[in-house]
């Protein structure tokens, strides 16, 4: 297919946009296969506006006369309005925006055409290798193995084609146990606790069913990461109504009888269409300037959304504290094992490891926690908070994490090596990006679309000295304790980054952050000079003393 | 003195608690917990005492503070706890001024610098700076003695055009004689914030000494012939009043006003609002839409936003409009202290000084009669006078902290202390109902001021990221007063809960490292001094050396190297980077060790898992 064919006007002058809080803009507006370009030449005030199509969740159109406008909704949440004269030219750009923002075809959004413009000093689709984490894993214990029973992706679709798991278990008994894990999502090595060799695993449901099903294998797999005579923890996100429910659709929790050294804990993470009203509810509050105070807080309140964000901290921080505190072992699961699973042992990872707070560590979280573990990511970030579709993979479950994050780096702001901007990049890229390290649901479809070898991988793009100092955090200094934080509601906020951005005037906001920033360096510099003074001061008195001898 | 009283926890469900000894004195609620850290509680700080049903444990007393501070103590026994609980109440009711914390503080403080603490505020010095008297505004000795006015001050200025008779006409058509005055100046624009009380209009009375007085306010402004009366209560409010013979101005009889209700709701509203508020936020195990609805109920957010919106209707109208405003709200110290001062520092920058903002709270709540002894209950009197009016101010001032962070000199530490001894009573500065009441109960002879103590920390309380040049002298300030810019103010009515503070503290570390910078920035001066002098001396020594090499060194060259005794800078790093509550001790996570291995049902249930366990 050809993208010249759905572009019927290229190009419209004499556009207008507006922008909240900007003056409005008069240009030119262009449009290429994967591109909206606005540019206006103003002697004073040049400006070009780039917007991928695939950031457009929804394009709405109405018309005065000849003068049409286009408001268009993004998935970062911003609404841009363009004015465009002719009726014709708007309507073709506006179907042109509807089709191209809407392609079907994976292998033709930009990432397959974008070439980079920065010289790759590192293939970020290598970087993150679980062969490498392996590694440092059996520097510390012998008692997991990498197992490369799902190199076909044949025992379980949506895993990784390598996992860590039990050395005692063998890749026979990984088959059985898959059969008896939903989707195959056996349970596998997520974080191992070096502190006190404690071990959080990962899977999906087991399926017991109504009539109480068992695999020996699988209570064999788990407890063999049980140290003698002590419990484990299995945290199911799902309310204990749930749980049972769902028997009698083949799925189940691990019953006391089978699992005897195990206690379960149930606890209410919600998903999909519930997760996604309640980000389309948050947003429509925030956009809505004339609110009066009471419905600000009770639309904020009816958003359920802090409510989702509370829960989620809690059930990352219970998990946290089996490990931890309790010197237990912990199994996570839901259903499917693919949403607040991996949420809540993201989350715990973050409070537990003090590696997951630098930048490196997190994006090596966010590849074999999210990325390789299986997040669907095309699914759920198919569309934003505008959309209109009611589709039901949609979800902002990976915003909640990074919500999550941003809200204990608010309780802990030094303890982090990346800074808010890194946590709102990566929302943006996982919605629409040039890079390809979020198409497709999981490595298996991303091996066959080719994606290490026809896209660039986001890590390639970040770990670049220039754009790294971006998302630096000059407050950071390291600290390898466990991070608690406080999830009282008076503790939580909305995130103004991410909700209010384009709201409200930043400005005066960026400028004390900015001195924020100043006020840091600017010690660094003067210790410096300090520490170069004195050791001149002290170079010349032994020059001295030596001179006096 | 009681042994082995436990302090609760307020947000911990379990009873996990510090046990320790509980001091009465004479001023003072001292708690030394069994690692010797102490609580001090000052006995006016306490709002109210209760006497909990009867434990195993003990008997559970709690205590409620001014400052939003909570204990909750268990005593062993109920006789203990009753005679603490009768020692309270009576320490904590005073019936006479004398016998307030003020009159017995003393700081160590000799008698010209107690006159001179009482000096450094000076409000004659404050109206020359904003430009009067001058053409248009003088000063009137109308009410030297207090004759026409006792809430008001003894100088006032007013119009040059409003004679004496003009000034007694319309005192006597205002609530307790609070006639019109000006509050501030803005000496760019030529307009006035004026400030009075209700008119006792009723449903039709007159006063043409009151017309003229209007008139005289608004032809003092040369730049607009018209003005603004803004009545800062509910329209229904003022229209009940009326009934009463009072109410508000009629446009028809004042020629070129713009009459304006912006809605503020009274003390009573303001007193319930706050009472939700702390009901909810005090709340164990919240949840967030419990504690998003409960902050909806109790209306306080709602009614901080008003109170900014007012002060920013006020600051447009003079700012973009050059027009000038009278501002009233029933009898003119609550609503109006509010709108005048929050207005008056939207406009000029001087009181987002820390000194500014002193003069503007002894201007315009000290000195025009904000009812601080009532409001803020210092002497055991009528409950229903008691108003968080003056923290509602703080607030708004926070609020707009929070959207210019670099406007501000002072920080939030400054608003809290301020917060702090307004009910402490340790100091005269807000003791009493006004000045006349303050000159009869002598302050300044007996009391000392709060404003040098709070310059001599000056460096606490500094905003590391002011920026002087943040708006030139006179530009006007413009907060977002959109509803999602208001937050819930933690650090005000959770002060004393550090469990649900962030574990590190940026600002601190702002705050320090700022503080560090300019240590730092001299050691350099002093170092290159040294260096400087040094390769002087050595250049002559070298000379001298070759010259007289027989000769012992000079004595001055064997003193010890200087670099010594300067040690390493403050090692700030660290202590600011402490992390609260991620020590083991510290950690209330553990509790859940005990909780497992009692529960023992096939599903174990933690529904407030870790809540429970962090708030």
């Amino acid at each position: 297919m050809e993208f010249a064919e759905l572009i019927k006007t290229p190009r419209a002058d004499n556009v207008v946009l507006h922008r909240p809080f900007h003056l409005a803009v008069e240009g030119t507006l262009c449009l290429t296969g994967h591109h909206l370009i606005f540019s206006s030449r103003r002697q004073d005030n040049a400006e070009e506006l780039w917007l991928l199509h695939s950031n457009i969740d929804s394009i709405e159109k109405r018309f005065v006369g000849s003068l049409g406008t286009i408001v268009i909704k993004c998935k970062d949440l911003r609404i841009i309005q363009l004015d465009i004269p002719g009726m014709e030219e708007c309507l073709n750009i506006a179907s042109s925006i509807e089709v191209l923002s809407t392609l079907d075809s994976v292998t033709l959004m930009y990432p397959f055409f974008y070439r980079p413009m920065f010289e790759v000093l590192e293939d970020g689709w290598s970087s993150f290798l679980l062969e490498q984490e392996f590694e440092l894993l059996s520097s510390v214990t012998n008692e997991w193995r990498l197992s490369c029973v799902n190199k076909e992706f044949s025992v379980c679709p949506s895993y990784p084609p390598v996992v860590i798991v039990p050395k005692s278990i063998d890749d026979e008994a990984l088959r059985k146990v898959a059969l008896f894990r939903h989707g195959g999502r056996f349970p596998v090595l997520s974080y191992y606790h070096k502190k006190n060799g404690m071990a959080m695993l990962r899977s999906s449901q087991p399926l017991t069913g109504t009539n109480g099903r068992r695999c020996k294998e699988d209570e064999k797999l788990v407890n063999s990461t049980l140290r003698s005579g002590r419990r484990g923890f299995v945290i199911d996100t799902r309310p204990l109504a749930v749980a049972q429910q769902a028997r009698a659709k083949g799925g189940g929790f691990e019953q006391e009888v089978h699992y005897p050294q195990w206690r379960r804990i149930h606890k209410c993470i919600e998903r999909f269409n519930i997760l996604q009203e309640s980000f389309i509810k948050l947003v429509e509050a925030c956009n809505d300037q004339s609110h009066n105070m009471d419905r600000w807080l009770s639309k904020l309140e009816a958003s359920n959304w802090l409510t989702h964000i509370k829960e989620l901290l809690t059930a990352a921080c219970l998990a946290a504290q089996c490990i931890d505190r309790e010197g237990a072992s912990v199994l996570v699961h839901g259903s499917e094992g693919t949403d607040s699973t991996l949420q809540v042992t993201s989350l715990a990872q973050i409070i537990l490891d003090p590696r997951c707070r630098t930048i490196r560590g997190f994006e090596g979280l966010v590849v074999r926690e999210w990325l390789q573990a299986g997040h669907p990511f095309q699914q759920r970030c198919a569309q934003s908070a505008y959309s209109n579709s009611k589709q039901k993979w949609e979800a902002p479950v990976f915003l909640l994490f990074l919500e999550c994050v941003w809200q204990i780096h608010r309780q802990f702001p030094c303890s982090f090596e990346f800074n808010e901007q890194f946590l709102i990049m990566l929302f943006e890229h996982a919605y629409a990006s040039q890079f390809g390290t979020f198409l497709g649901n999981n490595e298996n479809e991303r091996a066959k679309l080719k994606l290490p070898q026809k896209t660039m991988s986001l890590w390639s793009w970040v770990n670049r000295p220039e754009e790294l100092s971006r998302f630096q955090n000059p407050l950071y200094e390291a600290n390898s304790l466990v991070i608690w934080p406080s999830v009282a509601p008076q503790s939580l906020q909305l995130w103004e980054g991410v909700f209010l951005r384009w709201n409200r005037p930043s400005r005066f906001l960026e400028e004390a952050e900015e001195e924020r920033i100043n006020i840091i360096k600017y010690n660094k510099e003067l210790q410096a000079k300090v520490n170069a003074l004195r050791r001149q001061l002290a170079e010349m008195e032994t020059d001295e003393e030596v001179l006096e001898e | 003195q009681v042994e082995q009283v436990k302090l609760l926890d307020r947000f911990s469900t379990s009873n996990k608690s510090l046990t320790g000894t509980l001091y009465l004195t004479a001023t003072h609620l001292l708690f030394i917990d069994s690692s010797q850290r102490e609580t001090w509680i000052l006995h006016h700080h306490i709002a109210a005492v209760e006497k909990l049903p009867l434990t195993t444990s003990g008997c559970p007393l709690v205590i409620q503070c001014k400052n939003f501070r909570i204990v909750h103590f268990v005593v062993p026994r109920e006789r203990d706890c009753h005679d603490i609980y009768n020692s309270l109440l009576q320490l904590s009711r005073t019936a006479k001024y004398e016998e307030l914390y003020a009159f017995s503080y003393n700081p160590k403080q000799n008698e010209s610098e107690q006159v001179k603490g009482w000096q450094l505020i000076d409000l004659a010095e404050e109206y020359k700076r904003m430009g009067v008297p001058n053409d248009y505004w003088q000063l009137s000795d109308a009410n030297r003695d207090y004759k026409i006015c006792e809430t008001y001050p003894r100088e006032l200025y007013v119009p040059r055009t409003a004679s004496k008779p003009i000034i007694v006409g319309s005192s006597k058509f205002r609530s307790k004689g609070r006639f019109p005055v000006l509050s501030y100046y803005h000496k760019n624009k030529e307009a006035a914030i004026c400030r009075c009380s209700q008119p006792l209009s009723g449903f039709s009375a007159r006063c043409l000494e009151d017309e003229h007085m209007l008139q005289a306010i608004s032809k003092a402004n040369p730049s607009n012939r018209y003005m603004y009366v803004m009545d800062t209560r509910p329209k229904l409010n003022a229209m009940a009043n009326r009934a009463a013979g009072k109410g508000y101005e009629n446009e028809d009889n004042y020629s070129n006003i713009r009459f304006q209700f912006v809605g503020i709701e009274n003390i009573h509203v303001m007193r319930s609002s706050l009472q939700k508020l702390l009901e909810v936020s005090g709340t164990r195990g919240l949840s967030v839409n419990d504690f998003l609805s409960g902050l909806e109920n109790s209306g306080w957010l709602r009614h901080i936003k008003a109170v900014l919106d007012a002060a920013v209707f006020l600051a447009k109208a003079i700012a973009v409009e050059s027009a000038s405003v009278l501002v009233h709200c029933s009898d003119g110290w609550d609503r109006t202290s509010q709108v005048c001062s929050l207005g008056a520092l939207l406009l000029d920058s001087y009181y987002r000084t820390i000194r500014g903002f002193m003069v503007l709270i002894e201007k315009d709540w000290i000195s025009f009669g904000h009812k601080f002894s009532d409001r803020c209950c210092q002497l055991d009197g009528d409950p229903k006078e008691i108003s968080p009016v003056f923290t509602q101010f703080l607030e708004s001032v926070w609020n707009l902290t929070e959207q210019f962070p670099q406007a501000f000199e002072y920080n939030e530490a400054f608003l809290l202390q301020i917060h702090e001894h307004v009910h402490s009573c340790q100091f005269g500065n807000f003791l009493g109902n006004c000045q006349k009441e303050r000159e009869e109960l002598k302050l300044k002879e007996k009391t000392y001021s709060l404003w040098p103590f709070l310059l001599a920390e000056q460096k606490k309380y500094q905003n590391p990221l002011y920026n002087p040049d943040f708006s030139p002298e006179l530009t006007l300030l413009e907060p977002n007063t959109v509803s999602f810019n208001f937050k819930f103010w933690r650090n005000m009515y959770h002060q004393f809960d550090r469990s649900m503070h962030p574990r590190q503290s940026m600002f601190n570390l702002i705050m320090n490292t700022s503080e560090q910078n300019k240590q730092l920035e001299e050691d350099i001066k002093e170092l290159e001094a040294k260096i400087k002098q040094r390769s002087g001396q050595s250049d002559v020594v070298h000379v001298k050396k070759q010259e007289q090499m027989a000769h012992p060194a000079p004595v001055a060259l064997k003193s010890p190297p200087c670099f010594q005794k300067e040690q390493p800078p403050v090692p700030v790093n660290d202590s600011v980077r402490t992390i609260e509550g991620s020590n083991t001790a510290d950690n209330r996570y553990s509790e859940l060790v005990s909780e497992f291995s009692k529960a023992e049902p096939a599903v174990v249930s933690l529904e407030y898992g870790v809540a429970r366990m962090t708030c």
